[in-house]
């Protein structure tokens, strides 16, 4: 009898075949993938836009950022969550090598950090380059500033800086220092929405489209430096991480290739990034 | 509000120029949302059904904690599968971190409890109707559970909805365990934030309005599909 | 060796079945005989205990003191499932009317299309099987849930008050179809309180009054002339506390 023979398009068997491979499979991993685990100041940039397709071009291996506080990013790498691990906290880093997640720590680029504010600066900050002074004068102003709080590069680099200013922000804490723990853009948004002072680095801020009427009020001094690090998860801690496909793409960032690419991004004529490594190539 | 008016336009020129970007993303965030809703639905129904028609010691307290578990924090859930899928933690050798899989599984377990606690409550209304009835006939447990949500069907595609509503809004969960990464976990809602990091505040109004609608649209769909159906169902 | 008359006596027996709730004994002590074939009426005031004895007698509640056995057994799960019960008001399933019928046929392990077609002919729905059950008159309802209980093909079938919101055709409808599957051989427990149904329906009346049985009589005898004095004052008319 034919009705008995109907095939029948939507059985339980393949519904649950298709429904494996929507949640499972289906993902395009035509070409090998490494996981860079990074921070959302070279994200938000647009750096990591312009430079790994680059890389992606040369070599078929696809680069995935994480992008999140530098501090976070190197819990989740000491997790064994990442092959490569591309932050601006010197110390952090170094400290990171030490203890065996990471195996050598390399000088990848720099830019420097500023300290933006309103256009009317009201605590007067414009007049000095020397940021420590700036911020405990911004201190004794009462002005509000908004700290990133959330132990990333550029909070670590605050704090340094209010260390050397003499001033313990800590106990103005929910007054006129407010802590977002959130990363740099939002942050920004805070500043922008509170009338706030705040530490950014200068590639973020030149990216950020919601600056209102704020302005870069410091920089130029030698303490505003931000050096970013580039380091391979070491796979004798971690053995899944991807050694040869990890250390392919330290070599072509740290490398004359990449090296360009980095200098070559621009936002509205102004260079990002400054790419510093000085080490022998191939890096050891 | 110049932000709201050139949200608008960017929200209208990227979905009629079917920007692919948009598009792969929009598709991510509906493959991930759907499957969690079908997993937690699997697991939800007939856990909600099953506490509905038994009596046991703790039944109250277990009620309790499913519903304080709607509101469940989807970074919490986030930070407990990101442990959990992590290298260092007990599952990391399924290398399912950052994956959509690991997006599905976090919104699975932020919206089972949802679908359990209002089945739960919905299955337990038509069982008072049909308790004396399925106590004559003998049904199992089994059975009563299979009668009951088949019965309750229509209720129990609002519930899936506010279940999908649930996930297909949350961002704490995602962005964890799937890391934001472009053209592989971005949704919706991460490239939301993303975009309202980078100060981008129009274009990322522009996506939240392209969500809305999408949510809109398939509540809208599904409801329709409700009222048609029932209508030749039950009175 | 027992008569046929006693074996068939003894088929369903209460013995010492009282019900509580708190202080209140809503079944108060019954003892009870009932026969495997005919139509057993159960009659009383409203509040006599007519509802709960056919529960208890049926299983759905446990009795606080006594028991129930069917062909000697103890009244339990397995007793249950070749007894089948219809409500005052019929609980149908959101589903169409023939999907409701092989529900109850796929539990006893039959559900041919010919069982399901031949039971809705038998109840007057034949028209009606793919739609809503739920959208069917009153009439039409208590009709396919009796459907649905002789689906289950039951030895003893309870019906408590089936009728007593239908008007006169529908009730005609069901009493018909109860009557058949007594002529079948189907045991009928009947709990009413209609003075006319019972004259067209009893082979036997058990009066309750106050949770207890006032008598259980053959059914020409009670009409003649009740032993006991509630049953006269309600045939009668007159207003009886219960």
């Amino acid at each position: 009898m034919m009705h008995n023979h109907r095939r029948r398009l939507f059985t339980p068997a393949r519904a649950i075949v298709l429904f494996a491979a929507l949640i499972g499979g289906a993902q395009a991993l035509a070409e090998e993938a490494i996981l860079v685990q990074s921070t959302t100041s070279t994200q938000n940039s647009g750096l990591y836009d312009h430079i790994l397709p680059q890389f992606t071009a040369k070599t078929g291996i696809q680069v995935n950022v994480v992008a999140v506080g530098t501090g976070q990013a190197i819990k989740n790498a000491q997790n064994g969550d990442g092959d490569v691990l591309l932050v601006h906290a010197k110390s952090a880093e170094e400290k990171f090598v030490e203890e065996g997640y990471g195996v050598a720590r390399f000088d990848v680029m720099y830019n420097d950090f500023v300290i933006v504010g309103p256009d009317a600066d009201p605590a007067g900050l414009s007049n000095t380059e020397d940021a420590a002074a700036a911020l405990a004068e911004l201190a004794a102003s009462g002005s509000v500033f908004a700290s990133r709080g959330d132990n990333s590069g550029t909070h670590k680099k605050e704090l340094a800086l209010w260390q050397a200013s003499g001033v313990d922000p800590a106990n103005a804490s929910g007054g006129w220092y407010r802590e977002t723990g959130s990363g740099m853009g939002a942050t920004l948004n805070t500043a922008v929405g509170m009338g706030a002072y705040s530490l950014t680095d200068r590639a973020t801020w030149i990216n950020f489209k919601n600056k209102g009427d704020y302005r870069i009020l410091v920089e130029g001094d030698p303490r505003l430096f931000n050096q970013y690090g580039i380091i391979l998860v070491d796979p004798a801690r971690h053995p899944n991480v991807k050694v040869d496909a990890g250390q392919a793409f330290i070599d072509w960032v740290l490398g004359p290739e990449g090296q360009a690419a980095i200098a070559s991004y621009q936002v509205d004529g102004q260079q990002l990034f400054y790419p510093n490594y000085e080490g022998p190539w191939p890096p050891k | 509000m110049q932000d709201f008016g050139s949200a608008f336009g960017l929200a209208f020129g990227l979905v009629l120029s079917l920007d692919p970007e948009l598009l792969e993303i929009v598709l991510l965030s509906l493959r991930v949302s759907l499957s969690a809703v079908v997993i937690a639905c699997l697991v939800g129904f007939p856990l909600g059904a099953l506490i509905a028609i038994t009596r046991f010691r703790g039944r109250s307290a277990v009620l309790v904690l499913m519903n304080a578990l709607m509101g469940l924090p989807p970074v919490v859930v986030g930070l407990a599968i990101y442990l959990l899928l992590s290298n260092a933690g007990p599952l990391g050798w399924l290398r399912l971190l950052y994956t959509p899989t690991a997006m599905i599984l976090a919104q699975a377990v932020l919206i089972t409890p949802i679908i359990a606690a209002l089945s739960r409550e919905l299955i337990e209304q038509l069982h008072d109707e049909y308790a004396e009835q399925f106590q004559s006939l003998c049904l199992s447990p089994l059975q009563s559970v299979r009668a009951l949500l088949w019965d309750a069907r229509y209720g129990l595609l609002t519930v899936a909805l506010a279940g999908f509503g649930r996930a297909i809004a949350e961002v704490g969960a995602v962005i964890i365990v799937g890391g934001n990464i472009a053209n592989l976990t971005r949704v919706m809602t991460t490239a939301i934030a993303l975009e309202t990091s980078k100060g981008e505040l129009a274009l990322a109004l522009a996506l939240g309005m392209v969500l809305i609608s999408i949510a809109l649209g398939i509540n809208a769909a599904v409801m329709s599909l409700r009222l048609t159906a029932s209508r030749h169902a039950f009175a | 060796m027992p008569s046929p008359e006693a074996t068939a006596a003894a088929f369903g027996e209460a013995r010492g079945l009282v019900y509580q709730v708190g202080e209140r004994r809503l079944i108060d002590g019954i003892d009870l005989r009932i026969a495997a074939q005919g139509l057993s009426l159960i009659m009383g005031a409203n509040g006599a205990g007519k509802s709960l004895l056919l529960r208890l007698l049926h299983g759905l509640l446990r009795p606080t003191q006594g028991e129930v056995r069917w062909g000697g057994r103890l009244q339990d799960i397995a007793v249950r499932r070749r007894q089948a019960l219809v409500f005052q008001r019929p609980v149908l399933l959101r589903r169409s009317v023939i999907a409701n019928l092989r529900f109850a046929l796929r539990l006893r392990g039959g559900d041919s299309d010919r069982d399901a077609e031949q039971l809705l002919a038998e109840v007057g729905l034949g028209a009606k099987a793919r739609q809503p059950a739920r959208l069917l008159s009153g009439g039409e309802q208590q009709r396919l849930s009796l459907a649905r209980a002789l689906a289950l093909r039951p030895q003893v079938l309870f019906l408590d008050e089936p009728t007593a919101s239908l008007d006169p055709a529908s009730t005609q409808a069901i009493e018909d179809i109860v009557l058949r599957a007594k002529a079948r051989g189907t045991k009928i427990l009947f709990v009413t309180h209609d003075l006319g149904q019972a004259r067209r329906l009893a082979d036997e009346v058990i009066f309750l009054q106050c949770g207890r049985i006032a008598e259980q009589t053959r059914a020409d005898q009670f009409f003649a002339n009740p032993a006991s004095a509630a049953a006269g004052d309600y045939l009668a008319g007159r207003l009886v506390p219960h």
